[in-house]
């Protein structure tokens, strides 16, 4: 991949596999080979529909799940050689936010407490100390003081997100996997998590994994986006360019499916149709694994799987007839 | 119901000068709670307190206790005291339960044997709910060569034929308080185990234990504060509805001579001496049963109570 | 003209908690017709599923109180007051409904295909056959492959998208007048969402149903309503045709809702709009416009008393203070004052 030499590469996963055994010869390939890089200060956004194995890439990343094989290196050292106490520092560095506003906060621990667990387990400050702090991480997460003795079920969903980001913050972190964030949240409350990210970015110099399924929302966060699909990265690049020219069949089919909230619009818009549903990830076919749903499908497809190749400067696809055009 | 008809007449109202500024969300905040702050288990007192069952059952505990404790003080009569001219009385003002063949006060050998009854159903729950609780988390928890090994010595305890073990524990030991403890709560955690461990393993797979993960916890304190806790409504469910099994088996054991050895005495050992005389004198066996009827199922209305109340899916 | 298959008139529902009543819907009214496809907009609590299962008759009976002032006529019936009996006739013939998660709304034990059946089963006087033959038809209908083996394959075999589809030919085998629909793709990718929302626009042409359609997502409805019902804190704010709606709000909230969904053209990281706080509790509803603790349009006037409807054209109204010639318009579109479109 083409080094960036003015920005600083924070996270460089190297291809990365995660299996995990459901029976005898069955494996589910969650993950499978997958390379790419953060660069400090920037977003990466990863697309894909349930199942493509996002969530399991970005737990991986964050050191939740062991490897299967491959390296995340995080400022260089790879995060699962860590020894115990590195790891425990490694946690004050990098972070997560879950999808799910219901099950992400211990429904028995006061909002206080869920915000200053971290604090705590880092002994960073005590008493009256911690106490400020925690004030004002729900300060910046626009909520007050009050709040912090509450339990988490008398918060709406957007208020439980909004505390999960202050939790994730209280170590002050310089890397936060968030993973789909807002897909649980009303349209409405999605824009006010994703404008606390925005800035919160843009003041503390943070670095995002953004995962999600809603296009729109990952276009305008992040600085790259990745698409994957069935546990493999079929498309890579700057989100502008992805969005001026997708080039891979799926990536071109998931973007015209993205609904338009203007009729006019929506009418004259030509969706590109895909067949079917996403085949099961447990002991995949060989080739190319868009293959069984593309209409562009040939022999090749199916029996050899497509590399990830530059096809233009800073633009990554994996698809044979895409390379064949650009004569790679 | 006024908010629900509000089809107001322009003309009626009465405008202000001010009313057409525009002040937008200034001074008023859109964050706030409204409804009053209410802890986890306020709530689940509040829904506990409003099952009729549930309280009575909760109403009669307490006055049985109360009985058990200061019942002889008012009787005035001492539960070993011995005296033939007054054997196997119906109940009178003096001897409110009767007495028994010996002559000894009934109503003051029932309270007293139900102290060491009750005493008995909580300790074993004790122990069956440290032992039970710890290592269905560590089991559920930890997973893998851990969770084997745990769950095959369950399989191995829950196997053995608990009434050779007691019998065969009263005679190494000797027939004690202790003896029946021991006896009866070594057995018992196993159910207690498997139950906490399913609930851990459910509750491991939710995102908080993550996030935990994610920010450094260890796993004493992933297992203290994150899963345990959340446990807990279950497992007090158990332990209510666990003290009159133990009850129940200590009488058993009594009545068939394992229990507790004279002069102490519980509610079972009571019922066992008094139904040689079953034929003709049914109350001395009468008054021992219904008080171990009685605390059977306040328990088990309280237990009932506590599930519901307990119970995510009936929240409002 | 197509005839009128429901009108609904001022509906209110209550629920009792413990904190005090809850008046989820306050004062709702609207008409479906033959054919038409009407999309219940608004965000989580604001009574859009309160509704719908009002018309189902679906609401909880233990804690829930419909006001007495509450009609719901369908095909010139009244449905308030309908014993189980005679709601459960028309649960499945007349209207039917299916839900967002399509796992925990069809029976894990019992053959998809048998599932369908049922349906039917219990509503006319068939052979076990011949249902099974209208359930194969149906899965066909709703675009399944092999409908054949799927008819025998447990739900659990099916995936998201598919299970759904399974679920509206439940819901349809019986020829339903309505279907209701409430948050269908919610839980959905986009690709699939796409392809359920096509299929229920077809089948409502095809089987010239008036579909109800609840979603929080103004997106998900532009391809599909035919009119579009805005709903906040148990009212509705806003109700117009979908060209209405989308083209000249005349809402502050449903400005809102417009703004705050990105477009693939909207800058990278600009700040998007976004509404602050969250929905009142309807425990004790506001005073005023139950909005005005979130909009930036806000007067003095709004917190005090709650603004009736202003009616803009034949099929839209709003309910907004802004309308009053003496209000504040700076800032805001010409659309939302400028009448018809």
């Amino acid at each position: 991949m083409a080094e960036n030499k003015e920005k600083q590469v924070l996270i460089e996963v190297k291809n990365l596999k995660k299996y995990f055994k459901v029976g005898k010869n069955k494996t589910l390939k969650a993950v499978d080979d997958v390379s790419f890089k953060i660069y400090k200060g920037e977003t990466l956004g990863i697309v894909g529909e349930s199942g493509c194995g996002k969530t399991t890439c970005g737990k991986t990343v964050m050191g939740l799940y062991p490897a299967t094989s491959g390296q995340v290196l995080f400022n260089g050292v790879d995060i699962h050689s860590l020894s115990k106490s590195e790891k425990k520092d490694f946690t004050k560095k990098a972070q997560i936010i879950f999808q799910d506003p219901y099950s992400s906060l211990n429904p028995r621990m006061t909002v206080g407490d869920i915000i200053g667990e971290g604090i705590d387990i880092h002994h960073i400050c005590k008493g009256e100390e911690r106490e400020k702090r925690i004030f004002e991480l729900l300060q910046i997460v626009g909520l007050n003081k009050e709040h912090a003795s509450r339990f988490p079920h008398e918060f709406s969903g957007g208020q439980r997100q909004r505390i999960g980001i202050a939790r994730a913050l209280a170590i002050e972190p310089e890397f936060i996997v968030c993973d789909e964030p807002i897909s649980a949240l009303d349209v409405s409350i999605q824009a006010q998590v994703v404008n606390l990210l925005i800035e919160l970015q843009k003041k503390k110099g943070l670095t995002y994994m953004f995962i999600a399924h809603d296009l729109s929302m990952v276009k305008h966060i992040s600085d790259r986006v990745s698409v994957m699909y069935l546990g493999s990265m079929v498309e890579y690049t700057t989100s502008n360019e992805l969005y001026k020219e997708p080039l891979h069949p799926y990536t071109k089919a998931l973007m015209s499916s993205i609904p338009i909230p203007d009729p006019d619009e929506e009418a004259e818009k030509k969706r590109i149709p895909i067949e079917g549903e996403i085949p099961s990830p447990i002991n995949p076919k060989p080739g190319c694994k868009f293959a069984s749903r593309c209409k562009y499908a040939t022999d090749r497809c199916r029996s050899e799987q497509p590399q990830l190749l530059e096809v233009i400067p800073d633009h990554y696809v994996a698809c044979h007839k895409i390379a064949s055009e650009y004569n790679l | 119901m006024e908010n629900t008809n509000n089809i107001i007449q322009k003309d009626a109202i009465e405008f202000m000068p001010d009313d057409f500024e525009r002040i937008g969300t200034k001074g008023i905040s859109a964050e706030k709670l409204s409804k009053p702050s209410l802890t986890y288990w306020a709530d689940v007192w509040r829904r506990f307190r409003s099952n009729k069952m549930a309280l009575a059952g909760l109403i009669i505990l307490i006055l049985i206790v109360f009985t058990l404790y200061v019942g002889p003080l008012l009787s005035g009569q001492d539960y070993q005291y011995i005296n033939y001219e007054i054997a196997d009385q119906l109940p009178s003002a003096q001897h409110w339960f009767g007495t028994d063949e010996m002559g000894r006060d009934i109503f003051t050998r029932v309270c007293y044997g139900g102290r060491i009854s009750i005493l008995i159903g909580l300790c074993c729950t004790l122990v069956m709910f440290v032992i039970g609780s710890l290592l269905g988390a560590l089991a559920g928890f930890k997973g893998g060569f851990v969770d084997d090994i745990i769950m095959r010595i369950c399989e191995f305890i829950g196997n053995l034929p608990y009434l050779v073990i007691v019998i065969i524990l009263s005679l190494v030991l000797g027939r004690s308080m202790f003896s029946l403890v021991l006896a009866m709560s070594l057995t018992s955690w196993v159910g207690t185990t498997r139950m906490v461990r399913g609930q851990i393993l459910q509750i491991k797979e939710q995102d908080f234990v993550q996030a935990a993960t994610a920010l450094g916890a260890n796993t004493n304190r992933i297992i203290l504060k994150h899963l345990l806790p959340n446990t807990l409504g279950i497992i007090m469910v158990d332990i209510t509805m666990s003290v009159p099994g133990f009850i129940f088996s200590e009488s058993f054991l009594s009545y068939v001579g394992l229990g507790v050895r004279p002069p102490e005495t519980s509610w079972g050992a009571i019922a066992s001496s008094a139904q040689q005389n079953l034929m003709f004198y049914p109350h001395e066996l009468f008054f021992p049963c219904l008080m171990i009827v009685l605390t059977v199922m306040a328990f088990h209305f309280i237990g009932d109570g506590l599930s519901d109340a307990l119970d995510p899916k009936l929240r409002d | 003209m197509s005839e009128q298959l429901l009108n609904i008139e001022h509906l209110s529902v209550s629920f009792k908690t413990y904190a005090g009543t809850m008046h989820a819907v306050r004062d709702v009214s609207f008409t479906l017709d033959e054919g038409e496809t009407l999309a219940i907009v608004g965000e989580s609590g604001c009574g859009k599923t309160v509704t719908s299962k009002s018309i189902m008759g679906l609401l909880p009976k233990q804690n829930s109180i419909i006001s007495p002032e509450s009609k719901i006529t369908f095909m010139g019936r009244q449905m308030i007051g309908l014993s189980e009996k005679e709601m459960a006739e028309v649960r499945g013939r007349d209207i039917s409904m299916i839900f967002q998660d399509p796992m925990t709304s069809l029976n894990p034990t019992m053959k998809v295909g048998e599932q369908i059946a049922e349906s039917i089963l219990i509503h006319h006087k068939v052979s076990k056959d011949e249902a099974m033959k209208k359930a194969l038809e149906m899965l066909e209908l709703v675009r399944i492959p092999n409908a054949k083996q799927r008819m025998k394959q447990y739900p659990f075999e099916f995936s998201g998208g598919m299970r759904q589809r399974a679920m509206i030919a439940v819901a349809l085998v019986c020829k339903p007048k309505i279907l209701i629909a409430d948050e269908p793709t919610t839980a959905l990718d986009v690709t699939i969402q796409a392809q359920i929302m096509e299929l229920i626009g077809e089948l409502k042409k095809e089987l010239n149903m008036g579909v109800i359609l609840v979603t929080h997502d103004l997106g998900v409805v532009a391809s599909v309503a035919d009119s579009i019902q805005v709903m906040y804190a148990g009212k509705v704010v806003e109700y117009g045709k979908s060209r209405e709606v989308f083209y000249s709000p005349k809402h502050p909230y449903t400005l809102a809702l417009l703004k705050s969904v990105p477009r693939l053209s909207t800058e990278n990281k600009d700040v998007l709009y976004s509404l602050k706080g969250t929905p009142p509790d309807l425990i004790v509803p506001p005073d005023g416009c139950p909005f005005a603790a979130r909009c930036e349009y806000g007067m003095n006037l709004c917190r005090r008393v709650n603004p009736q409807y202003t009616v803009f054209s034949e099929t839209q109204k709003a309910s907004c203070w802004l309308h009053d010639e003496r209000a504040d318009r700076s800032g805001l579109p010409e659309s939302m004052f400028g009448g018809n479109i």
